[in-house]
């Protein structure tokens, strides 16, 4: 999945990929008016049964040609890219064809006063194609999508890195649980939605909670490992399970119904405390139509929003089965908050 | 003209893609040697790792004694500290571009073994963090936890960038200096005429130009040549009012003569030698500006009673980051020039003293 670009704003190749992977395992497929492409299993109940959503984003971060510069391209972002990881950077420039270039930042002494050779600005970075200005005229407009270069890369077994696993890691937990459950007799309506724009500014996801009004509703998304830079207090262990996330984005019933479904299915979690904004799409979800019971099931993942990405394939394992396990055993009377609303914890 | 056709552009794709940081050539000898197995050439190497080349055929008699040298190594890292589950600590060896170093892949070893160098989310940054490279001692080459086996403090590791061609656009990893490489590599197969050619493959040059002053004095030569790569900092000026004059080079301009650098005043005669080379062949050519940087004709130029030496140069973006740029036709001029340059030698009074 990580080959397919998303940019956000629909139309993108990783729809078209998600098209292929889930036409066989839903009953119908169809993408709304922002991109936000659906697969309903429907429910064996018939009419009436609970609409039940599993959520993951499809696009990533990404940059933008700005302008041409004389033999090169200024740039900006879609999204929280982070600079500093861009200098020496391979990247694909998707011009009239797929052009290769290098993101350079100027030495020091060649930068704007106030520059210092620690500076790492987008606004002082250029790509470079090797064309001359007039090829580029002809080959790149301003607006034109920048994607990194790379195949993902594998270290060992279990670990897989590259651009865009967040939250390409979630799609594949997501494709793996509608593996698991496309044969089997559901008690609700399973949508399966990758969203647009999350990274943008979560319109996708503001949009499909109106679309869809489901009954309750799972966000998968990807959260910090421990690695260089973080702390162990704000980020998980890679490759020892998922996080079930807690606070005002999450409905509290839902939570815990989730925590003992991981429990009895020897499902490894740990909780993971968002004490304001979750800084996924469930902080958007929740307040759509008349609010909608949210959870949030995250996927630890080390160097977010780098080009080496990297995440244990036992989480995302893990994450799809938990979602799988959940869907298979619904029953409307085990969460009675879906039909008295509020919440009883 | 000399062509450059496939052979010569795989050549240097294999040297490019080959790991050789100071101190561990030897892959990228491995190449070179292989390369020259079946020309009448004798291969030697010295106690440093330098690979010295001369031609079997004896030189013609008087012709002046030429030193080719091109290094073998590159800016790279060594692992100094395992903390565990596949993260190592690491150092630079040479001036790897501190700025270029975060979100890239390497390859870790002999073996091969891919790794990352990931940092903290920006998300965790606060304030000026954001804008701010992250220093090398907070930063990790990571394996995984199962490579653990296959790596060890001590081994070295590069860039994970593989050799790609475009057109006349030449991307990939230490261009610095796998291009004079190549390029010597195709002089030593088709020597020019009335010259002793003595091809110096040299290690160490990223750490201080350590093993050409030895190849220097195991060669003896009358006259020396460094072959190198020399960065082009061609960006317009943010400063629309002003120009960028401190480009050092510019890509697309030819190959770059120097007259000074940081650590050699070439010998004025063979700076004409280049030039009236250029000129009789109609090839593009420019002065590199003087300044800092240095290449192996500084330590050569030092040896035995000194030796007239001077260093030419393909103009390429981005040495010592993950990925160069150059221009094929500007290595293809430089591979020309450094040809002609050596046929048409007309120096009576090299072998003397001034």
């Amino acid at each position: 999945m990580t080959a397919f670009p998303g940019f956000s704003g629909g139309d993108d190749p990783i729809t078209g990929h998600l098209r292929d992977l889930w036409g066989p395992l839903v009953d119908q497929l169809k993408v709304n008016k922002l991109g936000t492409l659906y697969g309903l299993i429907r429910s064996a109940k018939g009419e009436g049964a609970p609409d039940v959503v599993l959520s993951a984003h499809m696009d990533t971060i990404g940059l933008m040609v700005s302008g041409i510069w004389d033999d090169f391209l200024r740039i900006s972002r879609v999204g929280g890219v982070d600079s500093r990881v861009l200098p020496g950077q391979e990247v694909i420039i998707w011009g009239r064809e797929k052009i290769p270039g290098i993101i350079a930042l100027p030495p020091a002494y060649l930068l704007p006063e106030g520059a210092s050779s620690e500076t790492v600005e987008l606004q002082h970075m250029v790509i470079d194609t090797g064309l001359a200005k007039s090829q580029l005229q002809e080959q790149v407009e301003i607006g034109d999508r920048v994607t990194f270069a790379g195949e993902p890369l594998a270290l060992g077994e279990k670990l897989i890195s590259g651009p865009g696993l967040d939250n390409r890691a979630s799609l594949a937990a997501l494709t793996l649980a509608l593996e698991e459950l496309h044969q089997l007799d559901l008690a609700c309506n399973l949508w399966a939605a990758a969203t647009t724009a999350e990274e943008y500014n979560q319109s996708g996801a503001q949009v499909s909670g109106f679309d869809l009004q489901p009954d309750l509703l799972v966000v998968l998304d990807v959260t910090f490992a421990r690695g260089p830079g973080t702390a162990d207090h704000e980020a998980y262990p890679l490759g020892e399970g998922i996080t079930l996330g807690w606070g005002p984005s999450i409905h509290q019933d839902l939570y815990q119904h989730f925590a003992e479904l991981a429990e009895r299915e020897g499902i490894p979690w740990v909780m993971e405390p968002l004490p304001g904004r979750s800084g996924t799409d469930a902080d958007t979800f929740q307040l759509t139509a008349n609010g909608i019971p949210t959870m949030v099931i995250s996927i630890p993942l080390r160097y977010m929003h780098t080009p080496v990405e990297l995440v244990d394939l036992r989480d995302v394992e893990w994450a799809g089965r938990l979602l799988s396990k959940f869907t298979a055993n619904f029953r409307a009377e085990d969460l009675p908050f879906l039909a008295e609303g509020g919440m009883s914890l | 003209m000399i062509g450059i056709g496939a052979s010569q552009i795989d050549l240097l794709a294999r040297l490019s893609n080959a790991a050789g940081v100071s101190g561990d050539e030897s892959a990228v000898r491995e190449i070179v040697l292989a390369e020259l197995g079946s020309s009448p050439v004798k291969c030697r190497v010295d106690a440093l790792g330098n690979l010295l080349v001369t031609q079997e055929r004896d030189p013609e008699k008087g012709a002046p004694r030429v030193l080719v040298a091109a290094h073998l190594d590159e800016v790279g890292f060594m692992l100094t500290h395992h903390q565990g589950d596949g993260l190592f600590r690491f150092a630079r060896v040479g001036g790897v571009d501190k700025k270029s170093i975060l979100g890239k892949r390497v390859i870790v070893g002999r073996e091969k073994i891919p790794g990352i160098i990931g940092c903290q989310p920006v998300h965790l940054a606060v304030g000026e963090e954001k804008t701010k490279t992250i220093p090398l001692e907070k930063l990790r080459i990571d394996v995984g936890a199962e490579a653990t086996a296959r790596v060890k403090v001590g081994d070295r590791a590069v860039f994970g960038t593989e050799f790609k061609q475009q057109g006349d656009i030449l991307l990939g990893k230490a261009f610095d200096d796998r291009m004079g490489a190549a390029t010597l590599v195709g002089l030593v197969k088709n020597p020019p005429p009335g010259i002793e050619l003595l091809a110096a493959f040299t290690v160490q040059e990223e750490i201080g130009l350590r093993g050409a002053g030895v190849a220097a004095r195991n060669l003896d030569p009358d006259l020396a040549v460094a072959l190198d790569c020399t960065p082009a900092r061609d960006f317009p000026s943010f400063d629309e009012q002003t120009e960028n004059t401190r480009y050092n080079t510019r890509l697309g301009r030819g190959p770059a003569i120097y007259v000074a650098d940081g650590g050699t005043i070439s010998d004025p005669r063979l700076v004409g030698q280049l030039i009236a080379a250029a000129e009789a062949e109609n090839l593009p050519y420019q002065i590199r500006q003087p300044g800092g940087g240095r290449t192996d004709a500084a330590a050569i130029h030092q040896q035995l009673g000194g030796i007239p030496s001077v260093s030419l140069s393909v103009p390429a973006r981005y040495l010592h980051t993950p990925v160069s740029l150059a221009l094929l036709s500007d290595w293809e001029a430089a591979v020309n020039l450094i040809h002609s340059g050596l046929a048409n030698l007309q120096l009576e009074d090299i072998k003397t003293d001034r």
